[in-house]
């Protein structure tokens, strides 16, 4: 079966989702894969959001926001650009690519740009294959049990066999 | 009648156990109001003694330390069952802890690095700790070493939380008073604790807050007053819960979060990528990194007590 990969996006009110909505209304095509999220500013996306996305289950999570400078709460931009720097920095150790996160600016006029990340995104994200946090960890844990009480089990399973 | 209580050590160094004792001549009250029924540091009862008791006969037991092997796990199960009120002590048993940083690693590279390559080690044959053994003819068995560190409730269900690493000794005697006089809180609470952040209690003086410097403890003496975060050193203050009363802080020391997160928020760690990055100076990419670069490794000093409680708990396999 062929691997689609599931990316949510957090889109800014002001610019990124109406950039987006351009795209829709333009009827420029671009991949489906992406759920958007509408959120009032790129400042309100906590890294939580993001590290919660991928572990519920998404492949790669988008931030889009308005260009540097033109931020409807003047600031809200550069703080998700710095949480994004550091965010990137940590999730290696966890054995997640960075590559899987990505922050683009787009602004309200730019629905061919938004169509262009996403496609661009997807393919990145369909190279770098699922990323299965919760069966990863399921896998790491698979013998971490008590080891007489899964020969109890193993035992009993036998027995009724 | 007197209540019944235990309190036991898994995965954990022993610092929360000399917290119990560190309550000092109030140990007294304690002992008038509650008999110790087990208590491995202090006391020589057997895990048989445990399992001799009925279901439910403890009213409370105290359990510090993390799930890292399989004798945690065990003794975790037994000692819920045989309780009524199942109490997680300090750090490791509430977030995983110190050792939970373990999670970065798996068990094979902790076993290489500790029984092969660390300075002090000897083993030219490459022994390995086994889970079974025979020696002179009888067979011995060690609990099996995990590959994930757990918190407490992870492995079963836990009634209330004590946190810090350790909790502070009052914080101790005052969720035991409240046990004794039934006054606890609804089922799942953090007791012996406060409900703000430690930014709340930290008596340091707070102004707009613009780094444009990170430092480490070791590079600086900071000012007695000011905030150690305006001051460049990566407190965790903004994401810790109130309770121990800034002892850290007091001494010139910045929080390490071992007080855990706040009500309702998911991951300590990450939350304090957001606190950080909003009160770091620079816009440009190039400046944030240069300012970011100088956090000596971000993600263990953000989740030092709480990796194993974080949103994706260990390194992926």
């Amino acid at each position: 079966m062929s691997f689609e990969p599931k990316i949510v996006g957090f889109l800014c009110n002001w610019c990124s989702y109406t950039g987006a909505d351009l795209a829709g209304t333009a009827r420029i095509k671009y991949a489906p894969n992406i759920r958007s999220v509408r959120v009032m500013c790129s400042g309100r996306i906590e890294p939580t959001f993001i590290v919660k996305a991928l572990y519920e289950g998404a492949d790669g999570v988008l931030i889009a926001g308005c260009h540097p400078g033109d931020c409807h709460y003047q600031e809200g931009n550069y703080k998700a650009l710095r949480r994004y720097r550091l965010l990137k920095r940590i999730l290696p150790e966890y054995g997640v690519e960075p590559e899987r996160v990505r922050l683009e600016w787009v602004a309200a006029s730019e629905g061919e740009r938004f169509a262009r990340i996403v496609d661009e995104f997807t393919e990145q994200i369909r190279a770098l294959g699922p990323l299965h946090i919760k069966e990863s960890l399921a896998e790491a844990m698979k013998d971490d049990v008590i080891p007489h009480e899964a020969h109890n089990e193993g035992s009993g399973e036998a027995h009724e066999a | 009648m007197k209540l019944k209580g235990g309190i036991y050590w898994g995965a954990g160094c022993g610092g929360c156990d000399v917290a119990v004792l560190d309550v000092h001549e109030k140990i007294l009250d304690v002992a008038g109001k509650m008999d110790l029924y087990f208590w491995p540091i202090a006391m020589d009862f057997k895990y048989d003694d445990v399992r001799a008791l009925e279901d439910g006969e403890l009213d409370i037991v105290l359990y510090n330390g993390a799930v890292r092997n399989s004798e945690n796990e065990e003794i975790a199960k037994l000692l819920r069952r045989k309780s009524k009120t199942l109490v997680a002590l300090g750090a490791c048993a509430h977030l995983g802890g110190l050792i939970g940083m373990a999670n970065y690693h798996t068990r094979e590279t902790i076993l290489r690095r500790v029984y092969g390559e660390t300075e002090s080690t000897q083993n030219p044959d490459g022994v390995l700790p086994l889970e079974r053994s025979t020696v002179d003819g009888n067979e011995l068995e060690l609990p099996r070493f995990y590959n994930t560190v757990r918190t407490l409730d992870q492995v079963v269900d836990v009634d209330y939380y004590i946190p810090g690493c350790p909790p502070v000794p009052q914080q101790i005697l005052n969720a035991l008073t409240a046990v004794f006089e039934g006054a606890l809180p609804p089922k799942g609470s953090v007791i012996g604790a406060g409900t703000r952040t430690l930014c709340d209690e930290c008596p340091r003086k707070k102004e707009e807050k613009a780094i444009s410097e990170f430092k480490r403890p070791l590079e600086m003496i900071p000012d007695p007053e000011k905030c150690l975060l305006e001051q460049g050193l990566i407190c965790l203050g903004p994401v810790t819960r109130e309770g121990c009363g800034a002892r850290c802080i007091n001494s010139g020391v910045p929080c390490r979060g071992c007080y855990g997160p706040l009500e309702g928020v998911y991951d300590q760690g990450v939350r304090m990528i957001s606190a950080l990055a909003s009160v770091i100076e620079p816009k440009e990419e190039d400046e944030i990194d240069a300012v970011l670069g100088g956090i000596v490794d971000p993600l263990r000093t953000f989740h030092r007590f709480s990796t194993p409680a974080s949103i994706l708990r260990r390194k992926r396999s």
